[in-house]
């Protein structure tokens, strides 16, 4: 079984690494380094030990060759493409003079093919790594350098990037890998699939301890797309990064389709279709940026609380620039609220018009925001605090739940609850969606990994019930039976197992006077009262004091401890 | 009594600082009515008011009613129901549903909701039916007071031409023009050249600017009777049309007039409301700088000899277009409360609403014509959800995601109907509110204009305050130069935005960076402890670049404020929170207040700075060096594709498949908020599209919750050729 894997992966590279060759052939060094004669083995020689230098000026020689990663050439090959260097890239992400790079002098140790010249080795290799600040805060990082050997992974490549994960795990603090590479270096063999594997292994590890970010900037294909897939987030950068277990050739050879790299793996397929991608940005330097913002929301391991914000006030005087910090409007209240929720129940509104409404000055960064439109995730701040946010999207669907929306929930859930941030959960569901695709799809199985992200979470957990929560889609949008801590309801609320007309259809079968008995139905359970009478609701709430309500809950349950019984891990329906 | 209730004597709150950032702009501050706030309460009027209108006059009445201790009825469309007015109403009907003709036209269920809540008023408002003599007298009939004038009344100035003939037997200046009714086209070109060019067709029925075509040649006549009788067909189910002579660069001033039941009439003053758009009102004030007391008078006797000629009761106005000569000539009287009356409440200090209430009652008129002041000077801008960058305005819809009213300012009345989270919907007229500002002088109320409109926030719908700011700032009106053709005149090209100069430029991008860095700053700063220690770079010094659409300007700026570029120093002074869209600066000694729309990640802020927006990009150097690399992305072909510049209604669609269209071809018709636009093909192409259209006539275009205008006709007309097959949406000419 694992055998048959491994092959697998190991085709997946090989193929990886042929659509790295090809799009490097234009600058001509793969192919160099493939076919140098055997015989020129004997030939070559260092040449650091022909040359009298000293250690001091081999050092700076070194540093110097290592800054020039693959050549000017090849940097002005990257340039065209519109894609930044692994350098620049790092120099981007990370404050001014905050990088601290580790294994400078790192080379690959391989000797077969020609390798081992001189010519065919890069002080650094192929990645470099280090650790850095991010508006202050700690983070480890890893850049593929496709100017040397296409970024293809060596051992000694994979050896770096392990080095730098594991030191983040020691000290507790995310690791953003910015992924840049043809795949494994085929002259390496084995050694890069064991080195892949190493990777692998430590993102396992490091799941659910440090937040691991990849940030796809170029090719990523075989068995390389797997790192970026264990990770907890990946973004992608428009037009100029793929992520594929095969390439277009293979595809056609295989299955006869044909496709564009961009149709198979681009960032629009991975953000809309697979869903592999979290989200994309139009180029390097925007994702870049954007990673810098997205950081901000995240803690630096699971150690440590959300991160909260000083809310602060830049006062610009004669004399200083200084901040002072101030309320953030905690107690603001959000008349716009009042309306937003149409009175006709089969009319859509607009979830994000809510979240943006609630949310510190309106900024929300949502996950996934083109794929399983009908759910809504996304980092926000309350009075500072980060917070996480699911909301059902009545724009989209509905906001029923299906197979994509349950996945996308239920992941993001189980992230918030692993990095201790509190959960918002903004509940206008009408159930789950009906069909025989859902049902043979796994419906059953993938709603319950929502279900089971939000009863597992022990993160405090507030629910906001803004119009319907019916059937068992009302148990799993973070109902108090899940262990909410507050459950709200609007006055707009319909907590029941399902609308009034199906529910009259089957309580008063046969009966002839439908219509009257829709009114009551509809009189007795369309509204709060039913789950507020039982505290399945805590209290019902006028919509423009949600915000209010949201910030003085989440200070109260800022203390919240809670244990699940103990456990190897659980069980949840994968 | 009057005098005695002049705005500035109003007790007003006050703040300790003006643009304290502290205090928060989100509670709505207790609105002061400027004007008369002061009822008799011995006068006994009516118990119970039912207002037949929406928006902002309905609140308007409301707020004169509850002041006089009335309660009052509010009707509503479904559409409406969680509606301003109906919110402030004691009691609210709902009338039918969002189209108006099926609610607030809709006289048999407004006289139900008067009977079941026992109603013995209504006041109308303006527009739906406050000029439908057909509604005031079933008033009457059922012994319901109209708050207005008599149905007599409504009826002989409601007819252009009717009321020209009254006008001109009551020795009132009026326009040469031709007074009947018009069958076909021929017989309007005719009449126009009897007149001689320019002329101006309207629908007779028609009240105010709506409908209104000026035509220079038989062309334009023709197209001009087209769309009058269409629209006059459609609006006022009155296809008659009024032809006379337009009188070239005039001004139109208005005299307010109150008359009672006991042949006491007043002029109030007057109102210049030149500066129009398509013969809309977009700015009006009072008095008119153009006026001296001589014509002021002549212009106030004549409309109460017409008033009376007319036994006029209530609040009513009469229209003049006036000459550079001072000559000035009859338009039209408006039967009905104006929206602008809240600039003559200013000037004179009294509440119409209140005079109307009274009048309607039967009580006689408190004041003489001595006792009517003026007391300094008001202005009025219409705050519009509509794109002014589009023929100086075309509608919008939206809903209002962020609104504050600029209420915290002195001498400032907001009249809205609206709050924060309201719908724009395309069912009504796209006014937001009427922003009033008055002062001692013109100039201290044109200041606080400015004022106020830089503090106005409106968030999720385009608004026309850009046009707004740039028309009460601009050197022809603040000199008082202005005719009706001032916004065709002063913008030939059409509206632009405000053309930033090299100082105020340098201002913008300085705030726009030292905005980046607050922001920078502040992701800095957090509160809680971590286990691994924060270190923030220490900096006091940054270099940024600075990118306003093809420019790019390297920036220094300095922990004191100072922001260098280009050799100049500008210093940027304030309090900066991220959480507020206000950002109050003081830049090189001057108070600016600037609005911030946006800031993303990516360094690109969106500033409302002079009342226009400006997309600034900020990037630090090292960002903009590396930001060369990167590829310019080529937005997608939109241009075989049709798009309507507004949602709105398909009236009419004038070309089949395959029929080739001509440069300049009508395609189809929209109307939306009562004016009938014609989308048109501006290079030839062939109609390719499907017989069938995606879409049923007489359905709205937009798709709910669409957040701005231009819902896309699509292309099923398929005007697409290859190469040239660019269409654009043209005007139709008015």
């Amino acid at each position: 079984m694992a055998a048959i894997s491994v092959a697998r992966s190991s085709c997946g590279l090989i193929n990886g690494l042929k659509v790295s060759l090809r799009s490097v052939t234009r600058v001509k060094y793969g192919a160099v380094s493939a076919t140098v004669p055997q015989t020129s083995l004997h030939r070559s020689c260092r040449w650091y030990s022909v040359s009298h230098l000293s250690v001091k000026e081999r050092i700076d020689q070194k540093r110097q060759a290592a800054l020039q990663g693959g050549g000017q050439q090849r940097i002005e090959a990257q340039h065209k493409r519109g894609k930044l260097t692994a350098r620049e890239r790092v120099q981007l992400l990370l404050d001014p003079e905050s990088f601290v790079e580790t294994d400078m002098f790192v080379e690959h140790r391989c000797a077969d093919f020609g390798m081992e010249q001189d010519r065919n080795k890069f002080p650094g290799d192929s990645v470099v790594t280090g650790r850095g600040r991010i508006n202050g805060r700690l983070v480890y990082v890893f850049s593929q350098d496709f100017t040397v050997f296409g970024g293809s992974l060596s051992g000694a490549h994979a050896q770096k990037i392990c080095k730098i994960m594991d030191q983040a795990m020691t000290v507790g603090a995310p690791v953003i890998g910015l992924n840049d590479s043809g795949g494994a270096r085929i002259q390496e063999g084995v050694e890069s699939l064991a080195g892949y594997a190493d990777i692998f292994l430590r993102n396992v590890m490091a799941s659910g301890v440090i937040p691991q970010i990849s940030l796809i900037m170029g090719p990523c294909a075989g068995g390389a797309v797997y790192s970026p897939a264990l990770t907890d987030f990946t973004f992608m950068v428009k037009d100029t990064s793929y992520l594929f277990i095969t390439g277009p050739d293979v595809v056609k050879s295989v299955t006869n389709e044909d496709v564009t790299q961009e149709e198979l793996g681009g960032a629009k397929t991975h953000t809309t279709v697979s869903g592999v991608a979290h989200r994309a940005f139009e180029n390097d330097i925007e994702a870049l940026l954007n990673l810098r913002e997205f950081f901000n929301f995240l803690p630096l391991s699971n150690q440590d609380p959300a991160v909260t914000f000083a809310l602060i006030e830049l006062i610009t005087n004669p004399l200083l620039f200084c901040l002072i910090s101030h309320s953030f409007f905690s107690d603001r209240l959000v008349p716009s609220l009042d309306n937003i929720v149409p009175l006709e129940s089969t009319k859509a509104y607009d979830m994000l018009d809510i979240i943006h409404a609630i949310v510190d000055e309106r900024d929300f960064f949502e996950i996934m925001p083109n794929y399983a439109k009908n759910i809504v995730v996304g980092f926000a701040r309350m009075n500072g605090r980060t917070v996480g946010i699911v909301g059902n999207q009545p724009k989209v669907a509905s906001g029923c739940l299906d197979i994509n929306s349950s996945v996308k929930g239920a992941r993001f859930v189980r992230f918030c609850d692993a990095f201790n941030i509190p959960i918002i959960t903004f509940v206008d569901v009408p159930g789950f969606l009906p069909g025989t695709a859902q049902e043979y799809g796994g419906i059953i199985r993938h709603g319950a990994k929502l279900l089971f992200a939000f009863a597992e979470a022990t993160v405090p957990k507030i629910t906001i019930i803004t119009r319907k929560a019916y059937g068992g889609a009302y148990d799993v949008m973070s109902s108090k039976h899940l262990r909410g801590d507050v459950n709200y309801a609007w006055p707009t609320a319909e907590v029941a197992v399902m609308g009034a007309k199906g529910a009259v259809q089957i309580i008063f079968r046969g009966k002839e006077n439908q219509a009257e008995a829709e009114a009551e139905y509809v009189e007795k359970f369309a509204n709060p009262f039913p789950a507020a009478v039982r505290g399945f609701v805590d209290d019902i709430i006028e919509p423009a004091t949600t915000r209010k309500k949201i910030c003085q809950d989440l200070e109260v349950l800022a203390s919240k401890k809670q244990v699940n019984p103990w456990k190897k891990h659980a069980n949840i329906p994968l | 009594m009057a005098a005695h209730s002049v705005p500035s004597t109003l007790k007003r709150l006050l703040f300790a600082v003006k643009y304290s950032p502290l205090q928060s702009r989100c509670c709505a501050v207790q609105r002061e009515a400027q004007y008369s706030t002061i009822s008799i309460p011995s006068e006994k009027t009516f118990d119970k008011i039912l207002i037949a209108n929406r928006g902002e006059i309905a609140c308007r009445v409301i707020k004169t009613c509850k002041k006089m201790g009335i309660q009052t009825v509010a009707v509503h469309s479904d559409v409406d129901s969680s509606a301003v007015h109906v919110k402030m109403a004691d009691e609210a009907v709902c009338v039918g549903s969002a189209p108006t003709s099926k609610s607030y036209l809709n006289m048999d269920a407004i006289m139900d909701a008067i009977r079941v809540t026992g109603a013995q008023a209504v006041h109308p408002g303006y527009g739906f039916l406050s000029e439908n003599k057909e509604f005031a007298k079933r008033l009457a009939a059922e012994g319901v007071a109209f708050i207005g004038p008599d149905t007599h009344a409504i009826q002989a100035m409601g007819d252009k031409i009717e009321s020209k003939l009254i006008a001109k037997a009551a020795k009132v200046n009026t326009i040469p023009g031709f007074d009947g009714v018009v069958k076909t086209a021929e017989e309007a070109v005719k009449i126009a050249q009897e007149i001689g060019y320019p002329v101006m067709i309207k629908a007779s029925a028609g009240g105010g600017g709506k409908g209104m075509r000026i035509a220079w040649n038989d062309e334009e006549t023709r197209e001009g009777f087209r769309f009058s009788s269409q629209e006059a067909a459609s609006s006022f189910g009155d296809d008659r049309l009024l032809i006379e002579k337009y009188i070239d660069n005039p001004r139109h001033i208005e005299i307010q007039v109150l008359a009672d039941k006991h042949g006491n009439a007043l002029w109030l003053n007057e109102r210049e409301c030149s500066i129009q758009r398509r013969n809309q009102k977009v700015v009006e004030e009072a008095p008119s700088t153009f006026l001296d007391p001589v014509t002021r008078r002549a212009m106030g006797e004549q409309a109460v000899q017409l008033a009376k000629a007319v036994q006029y009761s209530s609040a009513g106005t009469v229209e003049f277009l006036v000459d550079s000569k001072k000559n000035f000539y009859f338009l039209e009287m408006n039967t009905r409360l104006q929206v602008e009356h809240p600039i003559t409440e200013c000037i004179t200090g009294l509440d119409l609403v209140e005079q109307m209430i009274r009048v309607a009652k039967g009580y006689q008129l408190q004041h003489t014509q001595d006792d009517i002041p003026i007391n300094g000077w008001a202005i009025e801008c219409r705050v519009y959800a509509e794109d002014p960058y589009k023929s100086f305005g075309l509608p919008s819809i939206g809903r209002l995601s962020q609104y504050q009213e600029p209420l915290d300012l002195d001498k400032v009345r907001v009249d809205s109907g609206i709050q924060e989270g309201s719908d724009i919907s395309i069912y009504y007229d796209p006014m937001i509110s009427k922003l009033i500002t008055y002062g001692a002088t013109r100039a201290e109320a044109l200041g606080r204009m400015e004022d106020a409109l830089d503090n106005y926030v409106i968030r999720g719908v385009t608004h026309n305050i850009p046009l707004l700011r740039e028309i009460i700032t601009h050197p022809r009106f603040v000199s008082g130069h202005i005719s009706t053709n001032f916004l065709p005149e002063v913008y030939p090209d059409g509206f632009k935005g405000h053309q930033l100069e090299a100082d105020a430029k340098r201002e913008l991008l300085a705030s726009a960076a030292v905005l980046y860095i607050a922001a920078e700053l502040r992701s800095a700063k957090q509160f809680v402890l971590f286990r691994v220690a924060s270190t923030p770079v220490e900096c006091s010094h940054w270099e940024l670049c600075v990118e306003l659409g093809e420019e790019r300007q390297d920036v220094e700026i300095s922990k004191s404020g100072t922001v260098e570029m280009d050799g100049a120093k500008v210093e940027v002074w304030g309090a900066l929170n991220l959480a507020s869209p206000l950002l109050p600066l003081t830049i090189n000694g001057t108070q600016r207040m600037l609005q911030c729309l946006s800031r993303d990640a990516a360094g690109v802020i969106v500033l409302q700075y002079l009342g226009t927006l400006f997309k600034v990009r900020v990037l630090s150097k090292l960002a903009a060096e590396l930001n060369s690399y990167m590829p310019e992305k080529v937005s997608e072909d939109t241009s075989s594709i049709l798009r309507s510049p507004m949602p709105g209604t398909v009236v009419a669609v004038s070309v089949k498949p395959g029929d080739t269209v001509a440069e300049g071809q009508e395609i189809c018709v929209i109307e939306a908020m009562k004016m009938q636009n014609s989308l048109t093909a501006v290079k030839q192409a062939k109609v390719t599209g499907d017989e069938k259209l995606p879409f049923n006539r007489k359905k709205p275009l937009a798709a709910p919750g669409s957040g701005r205008g231009g819902a896309i006709c699509h292309d099923w007309l398929g005007v697409s050729s290859k190469q040239d097959n660019d269409t654009l949406w043209k005007r139709a000419k008015d």
